[in-house]
């Protein structure tokens, strides 16, 4: 799932708010109940929702965009490099490198040790980290504003003046299998996604997942990173978010005396992908697994992207997912789990925010004695009856209503801002387009969504299927 | 290299002169006390009118705690119950409610509260209060959804029973409280949420949403009248209080056992730790500060240090606070492959032991400072954010002051506090461990 999952450098933890009782966040219990893939979508059906953030931009010399939102409540800015290559990008053979790069690149550049730089945020009061999705790779700082050009030095300076040791690549590519340890090998759902994506994507680099197939990982050298970073680290495969309390003319001459120093790729750096699918075809992929007590049901549908395909069809996708399946009045939670009872969730999410294509996907997790088979007739008589029936002007109307209003509820956190901007951006999409995202989203016809639904659920597109089942189950 | 770098080293050692002054500006967060001229009820508001939404943080003090015997796990159901149907509207149609409106209401449970969050945009504000004091206050509990929701909360159980981190979370709290509710599942067992009805969430609604238990925090698009008048809206016709039990102070059981957990998994998980410190004890902000130090600060943190950058043993360590109304803990957690995990709980101990013995460096000190009082105003970026934190202040009897005191407080912890505290509280023969995998190495010597 190209965008939707991205891995961090450190899990976060929920903050030891100054009195705070909690030490555990859960999600709301009908989506507690869903698995791992159902979090991801249903909690963030698309980044790009948001829009109308009114930003500002400008690029430097060197081809480095620069893109400012304000935000004044308080002193503070939201700083985030997103550079233009993710796993996807990755040669062959390499799965993870775009990753465990993203890690060594806190490993040290000729004036910051290695394993300094966080500390150094740190000790300036900021926060940092970093996460790599299939199609970017993103670094950022949360700091007080009066920080902000130290922020920027040292991204600029570590966008060109990366050094690395051998052993320090090797401890953390220790820590990196660990992480893969604890995100994928510990987790069954986890296992589950990693084959689902393989049978989906078949030849295209959407295959491989980001943390990198073990026995590849294992096998990553220090050279390895140190190509992947000559290669696709460059002001002009760049663009740098900015949201917090500063405007676009204070921060322009921030940028200059720091980024806009960064001589750039001579050429800028292209991705150079297989963009192919095998003809399409449906799979189901069975696993049986000791650490699963509670079966899930997925599907994924290969489906136009903003970039890719049929992408005036963007806005009326998203519409489509809410409507089929955005929460607990969507047709498949109403149909499955409160009439026919035989899912405890269930819902669908489009996410068309990638380089190449999207995907259209569906989870549910079957009551009790529900077979697999049961599940996915009950989501294709809901698929087939919207197909016959169409959609009513109410369901459009309220799904467009909650998309939109989703942008005012991103607007209000620097954070959520800049990732959505930076998403896009670092995705395809201009500036424009996230502007126009809530008039596009308004636009959208009972006849539009059919259009999209058509295009996706006509047989035409492949779909991989994913049965994940306790070991003894029968 | 174009760039001179020197310059960014000049501006760190500037920087940690310049910290105190950036810290939170009181004309950017003010609290303003409201009451409803009728109930009484008393919220805490930031305003903020730039942006046209609205968000409600309340918490009933009483949480999961106060579940009654055999019936672990009332309040998590509870929680997912209360925008099932109020009032005229049955379930459906509060959803579809809501969902018309793009209105977020949510509720959630942990040990010791009951709380809620609603946001929404200023235009349906409104709509939002009324829906949310029918929440509260008329809640219908149907069989339709009662059983719904059962069999989600029973999946969530399934799901977790193979979760090793969930299952070393709730066997430390088990292994560590055998005889006190805090040592029960929050989301309870599969037997205890079976035998839940509609007379118990009913109870539960009547016991637990009574205004003597309540805090509200909202931050965002609305101004004091318009707040008042919607805390009388909202929480007016719950009842003043009611007759639930106290619980009982407990202490933990933490006298240096180790539990071993066998799944077979290539990963252990473990969590460890002892007791703590109340959020009222005078040397809260010391300990908070040497937690940093430990564990607490990320990168920065020793634990990350010696685990994972030095060793490359883990991909996460950590160690926190937590004080509990009735119990304080200062624990922890690591992941590590099964062959290893005994070296990361050996280091771990070893460095409980050195902060123990000689606590943290004048420059660790320094650093945590400027850290700590410096990221103080990155927790207000969002009004989500705020609102949570005005119910923690209210939760932890502070004063809307806080906010501006708050750095003062962390700049007056000395070294001689932090070894004090550390040296009071840090005791690595009491750290008592749960390991989920198959650890080579560790030895149980518990059950």
């Amino acid at each position: 799932m190209p965008g939707l999952h991205s891995l961090s450098r450190t899990r976060t933890r929920p903050h030891a708010v100054a009195a705070s009782h909690s030490a555990e966040d859960r999600a709301r219990l009908w989506l507690a109940a869903a698995a791992l893939m159902a979090l991801t979508l249903l909690a963030l059906p698309s980044p790009t929702r948001a829009q109308s953030f009114d930003a500002d931009s400008f690029t430097l010399d060197n081809g480095l965009q620069v893109v400012v939102v304000e935000n004044h409540r308080v002193p503070v800015v939201a700083h985030m490099v997103w550079y233009k290559v993710g796993a996807a990008d990755e040669p062959p053979g390499k799965s993870g490198i775009a990753h465990l790069l993203e890690h060594l690149m806190f490993q040290g550049t000729e004036t910051v040790p290695p394993g300094e730089f966080s500390k150094i945020i740190a000790r300036n009061g900021g926060r940092d980290n970093a996460f790599t999705s299939s199609d970017y790779t993103a670094y950022y700082q949360t700091i007080a504003r009066d920080r902000l050009e130290l922020v920027m030095e040292m991204e600029a300076d570590r966008m060109a003046n990366l050094r690395l040791a051998e052993e320090d690549v090797l401890t953390e590519r220790d820590v990196v299998i660990e992480e893969r340890l604890s995100r994928t090998e510990n987790e069954p759902t986890a296992l589950m996604n990693e084959r689902l994506d393989q049978a989906l994507w078949v030849v295209h680099p959407y295959k491989n997942p980001i943390i990198g197939w073990a026995h590849e990982l294992e096998a990553l050298t220090r050279q390895d990173a140190l190509d992947f970073y000559a290669r696709f680290y460059a002001p002009n495969n760049a663009v740098v978010v900015v949201v917090g309390d500063v405007t676009a003319d204070e921060l322009r001459p921030l940028a200059e005396r720091t980024y806009g120093q960064v001589r750039p790729a001579p050429e800028t750096p292209t991705r150079d992908r297989l963009r192919d699918l095998p003809p399409p075809a449906d799979v189901t992929v069975t696993m049986r697994h000791p650490q699963v007590a509670q079966p899930t049901w997925w599907r994924r549908i290969v489906a136009p992207s903003r970039n890719a395909g049929a992408s005036e069809l963007y806005p009326a996708l998203q519409v489509l997912a809410e409507v089929l399946g955005g929460g607990p009045v969507s047709r498949l939670y109403e149909r499955m789990v409160v009439e026919d009872k035989v899912a405890v969730s269930a819902g669908a999410g489009y996410n068309g925010r990638a380089v190449d294509f999207g995907t259209f996907a569906f989870s549910v997790t079957p009551a009790p004695g529900r077979a697999p088979a049961e599940i996915e007739t009950a989501v294709e008589a809901e698929i087939a009856r919207l197909l016959e029936e169409g959609v009513t002007d109410e369901e459009v109307e309220g799904a467009k209503r909650r998309l939109r209003a989703s942008v005012v509820f991103a607007r209000d956190s620097i954070f959520m801002t800049a990732r959505i901007v930076g998403a896009a951006l670092a995705t395809g999409a201009t500036l424009e387009e996230i502007e126009r995202w809530p008039e596009d989203i308004a636009a959208v016809t009972p006849d539009d969504v059919m259009a999209a639904a058509r295009a996706v659920f006509d047989g035409s597109a492949g779909s991989a299927t994913a049965v994940l089942l306790p070991e003894s189950s029968s | 290299m174009v760039m001179s770098f020197r310059r960014c080293a000049a501006l760190v050692l500037i920087g940690a002169g310049l910290m105190i002054v950036a810290a939170l500006p009181a004309h950017a967060i003010e609290v303003t006390r409201v009451q409803g001229p009728e109930s009484g009820v008393e919220a805490w508001l930031v305003e903020d009118h730039t942006n046209p939404l609205v968000t409600v943080e309340f918490a009933f003090d009483g949480g999961a705690a106060l579940d009654p015997e055999g019936k672990a796990g009332l309040a998590h159901l509870a929680s997912g119950l209360f925008d099932e149907g109020a009032g005229d509207l049955d379930s459906q149609a509060f959803q579809q409610r809501l969902a018309d409106l793009a209105i977020n209401l949510r509720f959630d449970a942990d040990r010791d509260t009951f709380k809620g969050t609603l946001s929404t945009l200023t235009e349906t504000l409104d709509e939002a209060a009324t829906l949310l004091r029918l929440a509260l206050t008329e809640p219908r509990f149907e069989s339709e959804a009662v059983e719904r929701i059962r069999e989600q909360v029973l999946a969530g159980l399934r799901y977790h029973e193979t979760d090793p981190d969930h299952i070393a979370r709730d066997e430390w709290y088990a292994s560590v409280f055998p005889d006190h509710p805090y040592g029960r599942p929050v989301d309870g067992t599969p037997e205890s949420i079976a035998a839940l009805t509609r007379a118990d969430l009913q109870a539960f609604a009547r016991r637990h949403l009574v205004r003597d238990r309540l805090m509200i925090g909202v931050a965002g698009d609305i101004t004091p009248e318009r707040l008042s008048a919607l805390v009388d809206t909202v929480f007016g016709a719950l009842p003043e209080t009611s007759d639930l039990p106290a619980v009982a102070d407990a202490t933990p059981r933490t006298d240096g056992h180790t539990v071993v957990i066998d799944r077979a998994i290539p990963q252990s998980v473990a969590v460890y730790g002892h007791g703590g410190l109340a959020r009222s004890d005078p040397d809260w902000y010391a300990a908070y500060v040497v937690n940093y130090i430990l564990g607490g600060g990320g990168f920065s943190s020793r634990l990350m240090e010696e685990v994972r950058a030095k060793r490359g043993l883990a991909y996460s360590v950590y160690s926190y606070l937590i004080p509990l109304n009735h119990a304080a803990l200062w624990i922890g957690g690591v992941a590590t492959g099964n062959a290893r995990v005994a070296e990361s709980l050996d280091l771990i101990a070893a460095e409980w032991r050195r902060m123990a013995e000689q606590g943290p460096t004048t420059e660790e000190l320094a650093d945590a400072k400027t850290y700590l009082t410096g990221a103080w105003p990155l927790r207000f970026s969002s009004s989500d954010a705020i609102a949570r934190i005005l119910v923690a202040m209210q939760d932890a009897d502070l004063p809307p002051s806080y906010l501006t005191e708050r750095n003062s407080l962390i700049e007056a912890v000395t070294l001689d506090d932090a070894r004090r505290v550390a040296a009071r509280l840090l005791d690595p023969e009491a750290l008592t461990t749960v390991v989920v995998g198959q650890p080579e190495g560790v030895t149980a010597t518990a059950n």
